[in-house]
């Protein structure tokens, strides 16, 4: 396990929480640190718990872990909601002098320290400083140095002028000096910086970096938790390279707008969560039937129904696969990581593209909202290819003409992908619809047709099946006799799992799968396991049933659904018990 | 754009297979006509769909074309523009796909006013679905599903226009085929959303608002002194309950379509064979 520290500040919603998080956690990365972080939100705007936490270390970090090692808390439900991470030794800081926290008990193996974080922040210009107070002294309990945190406060509050920025590191040094002055424990960490250069994203951001350097210009979406962030980061920036978000009136605009703009030769997206996907599936059959090449992001939270806004939940799997009505040919790419949001959403474009057919990119909650170090390389923007498929232009639109100089929007050609032209092109313009249609895209009912164009939009499919990498990222002892499979966000969590099991002396193989439909074929290493158990955030084994469909073997399941990712401990416990459990069974 | 582009250029060779009679000929070749007149071609020219008798328009017309499903016409013509605004947009459906399945998006749609042309078949019933109510049918028509009527007031969708903040209001009638098509053109013409409410009756399940109905008690606004500029004007006629009129309702011409506003003013089809120039910063921000 690498040397780690996990650090959180919690409070009240609207007491600044986010943002204080933030600039901690934007100070260790730019200090060349490791970092991975989470939240704890509710579905308010004011009021209600909620922290932001941060995980760094030198050496990557993947997951959360159930250890809570310092703790800043503004108030005392704070404690209470942190009580099973904290532990012997554990620091909380918090101002017994200005707030409710006046009584407030710390168990005796803990380090409690009092510091009147509003009254040292008026006294460096401002209350409203007293987070930054707080951050300060963290960077005396943790041994990380300050300095570090001054580029990090330029950044949040540049753009209210010098005068703030340096009331803030003045109140960041106050922190810091009380602490120094007033207590003397040895806290026993020790925060190192190193020359690494690293950028700090989260998920939503990272799809939205790929739809842009996809080359996506068209962007239109409904505001829903937790897809809002990709709208929000395209907003502004898309606009640099010749694109637009619109915000439309609900999802089944959006859809419909980025179905429109696709046809009209765009690459187009849009992203939303459960509650919208449930109004986007009509439209997700005519993107389909039409054959348009159309981006679907289902950044998915806890159902059914509106469920658990702000919780995280894989239960969206069944709906991407099977969602719609009559049968749908369909890809279900699902990014397992930060940086696999990026590259997915850079290939989803491509896969759209190329066999145009809508691209289901299942990420979720916990992908959406955590934010994890990177070298910049990772999104070695050089390494970006667009494929646009078969776009035919006026010099060769007499190849897809039939005799009457028709344009053949949906001929069955041999590999299942049709020829398309944008409008404008000349000699191209046809029809397209949701009805059955021939090869002019005329309406049909004939029986012949119907079947000729059901198989041809299946061929697509067995196309890109044969002429597509549809792999999986393998981790672990690839000889051990337990097997471990997952898809979406699980992989940090399990990667880190691998090492506290080894650690026990149980290896395991584990299997991370970012593709659902196609996805790739894993009998071979299941029949190789003794045992294969099945990691995801719902409760009935979504995935696992695929595999069971695709094996024809029983696997077991570990599943979460109370809202919460997977901790790194939490679920190396969990795969230990289910190996025990089998071998109870075969004993 | 060549200028000997007739209407007929927009035909296709499918033949219709609405009911003979049925007022969606005259509307199909109004817009044609349209089309053809402000110099536009089939290349250049899509025309989205709705649902229903009338949304088979697009079938019959040779262009661009998408026949979507039922209520949503209007955001794909929205995207198709704002994709590429060098493309001439029409999108055309009736009474129940835009103003009961698709309301929403037609009160959007108008307030976004984005530069191109709806037209509604209103004919005041359901025709493809065999004769049920819809949000325009009268109060107390009779049908399958509303056997003593709907029993509350039909939507008034020039009303809801002019209240969303349109930018063009006409009314046309489709038997009346010159009138009709000049609607459609200047409709077309206007600069932002041109918004025409064509009665195109159902000769087959509508016995009320036929052609002798609207023959008889249709007004042209051109036969009075109505100032098509003048929203207190427009408000007057469009909630009178007594008459049915025909022309331009309401324009103004001095209101900035949404394209123009937000500048979209490129073909989004155009992109580079990789990520774009100077795409790294999108990762030094994250620094
Ligand atoms: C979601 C959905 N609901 C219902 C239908 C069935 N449907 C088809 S057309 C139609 C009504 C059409 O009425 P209108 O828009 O007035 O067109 P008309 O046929 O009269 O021209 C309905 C309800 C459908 N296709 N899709
Ligand atoms: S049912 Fe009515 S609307 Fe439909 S084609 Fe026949 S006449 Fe026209």
């Amino acid at each position: 396990m690498p040397e780690d520290l996990n650090w959180a500040i919690g409070g009240e919603a609207g007491d600044g929480i986010d943002s204080t998080g933030k600039i901690f956690a934007q100070a260790l990365s730019r200090a060349g640190r490791h970092v991975f972080t989470s939240k704890d939100f509710a579905s308010r705007i004011r009021g209600g718990y909620t922290a932001y936490k941060v995980r760094t270390a030198v050496d990557r970090v993947e997951s959360v872990v159930d250890r809570l090692d310092v703790l800043i808390a503004l108030t005392e439900r704070t404690i209470d909601e942190n009580m099973n991470e904290l532990h012997e030794g554990s620091v909380i800081i918090y101002d017994g002098e200005r707030t409710t926290m006046q009584n407030v008990e710390i168990p005796d193996e803990m380090i409690g320290l009092e510091v009147p974080l509003k009254r040292l922040a008026e006294e460096a210009g401002g209350a409203i400083m007293a987070n930054v107070v707080a951050l300060g002294a963290a960077c005396e309990v943790t041994g990380f140095p300050i300095e570090n945190l001054d580029e990090s406060l330029e950044k949040r509050f540049g753009d209210k002028g010098e005068a703030i920025v340096e009331n803030n590191k003045k109140a960041a040094r106050a922190g810091q000096e009380f602490v120094q002055a007033e207590y003397d424990h040895d806290y026993g960490y020790s925060l190192e910086t190193t020359d690494n250069d690293y950028v700090l994203l989260n998920g939503d951001e990272a799809i939205g970096m790929g739809a842009i350097a996809a080359g996506c210009r068209f962007y239109s979406g409904y505001p829903i938790t937790p897809a809002t962030d990709v709208m929000e980061y395209m907003t502004g920036r898309v606009d640099q390279f010749g694109g637009k978000v619109v915000q439309a009136e609900d999802e089944l605009a959006a859809i419909n707008m980025a179905l429109g703009a696709a046809r009209a030769g765009a690459r187009a997206m849009t992203a939303t969560s459960g509650p919208g996907i449930d109004l986007m599936t009509e439209t997700f059959g005519l993107v389909a039937t039409t054959e348009t090449p159309l981006v679907i992001c289902d950044v998915m939270r806890s159902g059914p129904s509106t469920g658990m806004p702000t919780k995280q939940e894989q239960g969206d799997l069944n709906m991407a696969l099977y969602g719609g009505h009559g049968e749908i040919p369909r890809f279900v790419v699902t990014p397992t990581n930060i940086s696999e949001c990026f590259w997915k959403t850079v290939e989803a474009f491509n896969l759209a593209e190329k066999y145009q057919t809508p691209v289901f990119l299942v990420s979720d909650l916990a992908l959406a909202v955590t934010e994890q170090t990177f070298a910049p390389e990772t999104f070695d923007m050089d390494e970006v290819e667009i494929e646009r498929g078969k776009v035919v232009d006026e010099d060769d639109i007499d190849g897809w003409q039939n005799e009457k100089e028709q344009f053949q929007p949906h001929f069955p050609s041999a590999d299942g992908v049709s020829p398309r032209t944008f409008p404008g092109t000349s000699g191209g313009a046809h029809m397209t619809t949701g009805l059955e249609h021939d090869a002019l895209g005329r309406r049909t009912e004939d029986t012949e047709v119907r079947e000729e164009q059901v198989e041809k939009r299946e061929r697509k499919v067995e196309t890109a099946r044969e002429q597509e990498d549809w792999d999986y990222r393998e981790f672990g002892d690839p000889d051990a006799d337990t097997l471990v499979v997952s898809w979406g966000s699980n992989e940090g969590a399990m990667r880190e799992g691998l090492e506290m099991l080894a650690d026990e002396g149980l290896d395991v193989r584990f299997i991370s799968v970012p593709y659902i439909f196609p996805r790739p074929d894993l009998s071979e290493e299941i029949e190789a396991a003794e045992q294969t158990i099945v990691v995801e955030c719902n409760a009935t084994g979504q995935f696992a049933d695929v595999i069971e469909h695709d094996v024809l073997e029983r696997v077991d399941r570990v599943n979460k659904y109370d809202g919460v990712r997977f901790k790194a401990d939490e679920l190396a416990e969990e795969i230990k018990d289910a190996v025990a459990e089998e071998t109870e069974v075969s004993a | 754009m060549s200028s000997d582009i007739r209407f007929t250029d927009f035909k296709s060779d499918k033949q219709p297979t609405w009911c003979p009679g049925c007022g969606d000929f005259g509307t199909m070749n109004g817009m044609m006509k349209a089309l053809a007149e402000t110099g536009n071609d089939p290349d250049n020219t899509f025309v989205v769909a709705g649902i229903g008798c009338s949304g088979k328009i697009g079938t019959y017309m040779h262009s661009y074309a998408l026949h979507g499903v039922h209520g949503r016409a209007l955001p794909v013509g929205i995207g198709v523009k704002l994709a590429n605004p060098d493309l001439e947009v029409m999108v055309a459906g009736g009474d129940g796909d835009g103003y009961s399945i698709g309301a929403g998006h037609f009160i959007h749609a108008v307030r976004r006013n984005v530069d191109m042309t709806y037209v509604v078949m209103d004919n005041r019933i359901y025709g493809l679905t065999k004769g049920q109510a819809s949000p325009t049918s009268r109060e107390d028509f009779e049908t399958s599903t509303s056997p003593d009527g709907p029993n509350q007031p039909p939507v008034n969708p020039k009303a809801l226009a002019l209240s969303a903040g349109a930018t063009f209001i006409a009314q046309s009638f489709s038997s009346n085929s010159q009138r009709h098509a000049q609607l459609v053109q200047e409709a077309i013409e206007h600069d932002g959303f041109g918004f025409v409410n064509v009665y195109s009756p159902c000769v087959t399940f509508n016995d009320v608002d036929t052609y002798d109905y609207f023959r008889d008690t249709i007004q042209d606004l051109e036969e009075t002194d109505h100032d098509e500029t003048d929203a207190d004007q427009a408000k007057d006629k469009i909630l009178d309950g007594d008459k049915e009129y025909m022309g331009v309702l309401y324009r103004d011409d001095d209101s900035v379509p949404f394209d123009e506003r937000e500048g979209f003013d490129q073909n989004m089809s155009e992109i580079p064979d990789g990520a774009p120039e100077g795409a790294m910063d999108l990762v030094r921000e994250f620094y």
